[in-house]
C-alpha cells in the first residue's frame, strides 16, 4: 500500500513511520507479557525492567508524533496517505498508553508479591482474560501492519467478550472479599490487573478502529445503531 | 443532535455535459464525458499534462472555435440549449461564460479600460453607471483598493498577482453566470495565490466557478467539487472532500496522493 509514489523519498518516510509503529507494538506486546510473568511470578527484578521499559515506548511515541508532523507539514498526504498518517498518530497514544497499562501491572505485581503469599489464587482469576487480551493486542497489530480490515472488523467484537470477563471477576472477587476480609488486598490488587488489563483490550480494540479507518475510510468509533424517532420531538 | 454540515448539497445544475467528444482533427481528446457543473459551486478538474482538462473547460465557452479543425461532439446544455449548436451565439455564450486564463493577459490600455471594454461590446452605459460599473468589478475582484488611484495607468504596469485579479475582474464585469478559470495561480507567488483563491471563495456566492488546477492542494481548499481527468477520460467526479479523503477509484487515490507515472 504505501510503495510505488512518484517520490522514493516519501515512500521511505512513510515505511520508517511504519515500521517504528510496529517496533512500539512489538515492545509493548512483550511489555504485556512480562508483565504478566510478573503477576504470576513476583519476580520483582523482571518487574523492574517492565517499568523501565516504558521510557523506551514514551520516547518512540514522541519520536513517531514528531516524524508525522514531518511528514504533514511536508508531502500534504492525501486519501489512503492521509488516513494512514492520522491513524498512526491515534495508534500509537494507544500503544503508549498499553504500556503504562503494563506499567501498572508490574507495579501492582510488585505490592501484591511483597506482602507475602496472595491469600487467593491471583493468576488463574485473570487468566483467560489475559490470553484473551493478548491475543486482541497481537491480531491488532498484526491488522495495522497487513491493513486488515477483516481481522479487524472481528477483532472488535471480541472486545466485548473481554468486557464481560471483567465484570465476572470482579463479581468473583468481590465474593471472596465479603467472604473473608484477609483476601481484600490481594482482590484489590487483583482487580486493578483486571481492570489493566481490560483497558488494555480497548486499546487493541481501538487500533483495529484505526485500521478500518485506513482500509475504508470509515470512522466506525462510537457508532451506534440509530436512535428510534421519537414523534413531535425535535431532534 | 448536531449533523456534520454538508459541504456541498446537490444544488441546481448550470450546465449539463453529457458524452462530449472532442477532437483536435482527428486526435481524440476528450472521450464520453459526461458530468453536471453546479450553480453557484466550485469545480475543479485535475488530472496529469495532457489529460483533457483543459480542452474540456474550453469547450464549456467554445473558445476552441477560434481554431480550425477542432470540433466537439455531444452536447452541453446551458439554461435549456445545447451550446454546441452551430447556431449559438458564440459572443452571448462567451459573455456569460467569461474565461480567465493561466497568464495573466490585460489589454494594453488603462486598468479602467480594461474593465469597461467588455462592457462597451454588451452594454450601453452613461459614464456615471460606467465608473460604478468598473468600481463594482473591481471591488468583487478584491483590486479596487490597491488601483482606484491609479485607473489611468496601463494594465500592465500592475504586479502579477494585481494582473490577474485584474483579468478576473474584467470577467466579473459583463455580470456572466459561469467562471472558467484556466490554472489562475500558476503564475503567481503564494500571497497572490491566497488572494485569488479568497476570491474564489467569495464569488462562488454569485457565480458558478470552473477551474482546472495543477496543485491538487488549491483544488482540495478551493472547490466543492472535484473531476479527476486522464487520458480524455473522466476517471472519478464528486464532492471534493470524498475526493480527496477517500477516492471511490484507485487511479483517482494513485495521482492524489502522488503515486503516478
Amino acid at each position: 500500500m504505501i510503495g510505488e509514489h512518484s517520490s522514493k523519498q516519501y515512500d521511505h518516510e512513510l515505511e520508517t513511520i511504519r515500521s517504528k509503529v510496529l517496533l512500539m507494538g512489538g515492545l509493548v506486546e512483550s511489555q504485556f507479557l512480562d508483565a504478566m510473568n510478573c503477576f504470576r511470578s513476583g519476580n520483582e527484578e523482571a518487574a523492574d525492567r517492565v517499568i523501565a521499559e516504558d521510557d523506551q515506548v514514551n520516547q518512540l511515541e514522541v519520536a513517531l508524533d514528531d516524524a508525522c508532523s514531518h511528514l504533514i507539514v511536508k508531502r500534504q498526504p492525501t486519501a489512503n496517505d492521509l488516513r494512514t498518517v492520522m491513524a498512526t498518530i491515534k495508534v500509537i497514544t494507544d500503544l503508549e498508553r498499553v504500556g503504562d497499562e503494563a506499567s501498572k501491572i508490574a507495579r501492582v505485581s510488585k505490592s501484591l508479591h511483597g506482602r507475602g503469599v496472595p491469600a487467593l489464587n491471583h493468576y488463574e482469576m485473570v487468566r483467560t482474560i489475559a490470553v484473551s487480551t493478548t491475543d486482541m493486542l497481537h491480531d491488532a497489530l498484526d491488522a495495522f501492519a497487513r491493513l486488515d480490515g477483516k481481522q479487524a472488523l472481528q477483532l472488535i467484537a471480541q472486545d466485548a467478550v473481554v468486557d464481560h470477563e471483567f465484570k465476572s471477576i470482579m463479581r468473583n472477587l468481590i465474593t471472596f472479599m465479603m467472604e473473608d476480609p484477609r483476601t481484600i488486598s490481594s482482590a484489590l490488587d487483583t482487580l486493578w490487573v483486571a481492570k489493566a488489563i481490560e483497558r488494555i483490550g480497548d486499546h487493541a480494540k481501538n487500533i483495529a478502529e484505526y485500521v478500518i479507518y485506513v482500509v475504508e475510510g470509515k470512522d466506525i468509533r462510537h457508532a451506534r445503531p440509530p436512535a428510534p424517532a421519537i414523534d413531535g420531538t425535535a431532534v | 443532535m448536531p449533523t456534520p454540515m454538508p459541504t456541498a448539497t446537490p444544488k441546481e445544475k448550470t450546465i449539463e455535459i453529457s458524452n462530449l467528444n472532442f477532437f483536435y482533427g482527428k486526435t481524440q481528446s476528450l472521450t464520453n464525458v459526461t458530468m453536471d457543473i453546479h450553480a453557484k459551486q466550485v469545480t475543479a478538474f485535475i488530472g496529469p499534462s495532457g489529460c483533457g482538462k483543459s480542452t474540456l473547460l474550453r469547450t464549456l465557452n467554445r473558445m476552441y472555435d477560434l481554431y480550425p479543425g477542432q470540433r466537439a461532439e455531444g452536447s452541453i446544455m446551458y439554461r435549456g440549449r445545447n451550446i454546441l449548436d452551430p447556431n449559438q451565439d458564440v459572443n452571448m455564450l462567451r459573455a456569460k461564460v467569461g474565461m480567465v486564463f493561466q497568464k495573466p493577459t490585460p489589454f494594453p490600455m488603462s486598468v479602467y479600460d480594461n474593465i469597461a471594454f467588455g462592457v462597451r461590446l454588451y452594454e450601453d452605459l452613461s459614464k456615471g453607471e460606467m465608473d460604478e460599473r468598473v468600481e463594482w468589478a473591481l471591488k468583487k475582484a478584491a483590486l479596487w483598493g490597491e488601483v482606484k488611484d491609479k485607473l489611468s495607468k496601463s494594465g500592465l504596469s500592475l504586479s502579477g498577482g494585481q494582473q490577474q485579479r485584474l483579468c478576473i475582474a474584467r470577467g466579473v464585469a459583463v455580470k456572466p453566470d459561469v467562471l472558467l478559470l484556466d490554472e489562475p495561480t500558476s503564475a503567481l507567488d503564494p500571497i497572490s495565490t491566497a488572494k485569488v483563491e479568497e476570491l474564489i471563495s467569495e464569488l462562488k456566492q454569485d457565480y458558478t466557478i470552473t477551474i482546472v488546477t495543477h496543485n491538487m492542494q488549491q483544488a482540495a481548499r478551493c472547490s466543492d467539487y472535484t473531476a479527476y481527468m486522464y487520458l480524455g477520460e473522466l476517471v472519478e467526479f464528486g464532492e471534493t472532500d470524498q475526493i480527496f479523503m477517500n477516492p471511490a477509484r484507485k487511479e483517482t487515490q494513485d495521482y492524489i496522493t502522488g503515486r503516478f507515472g
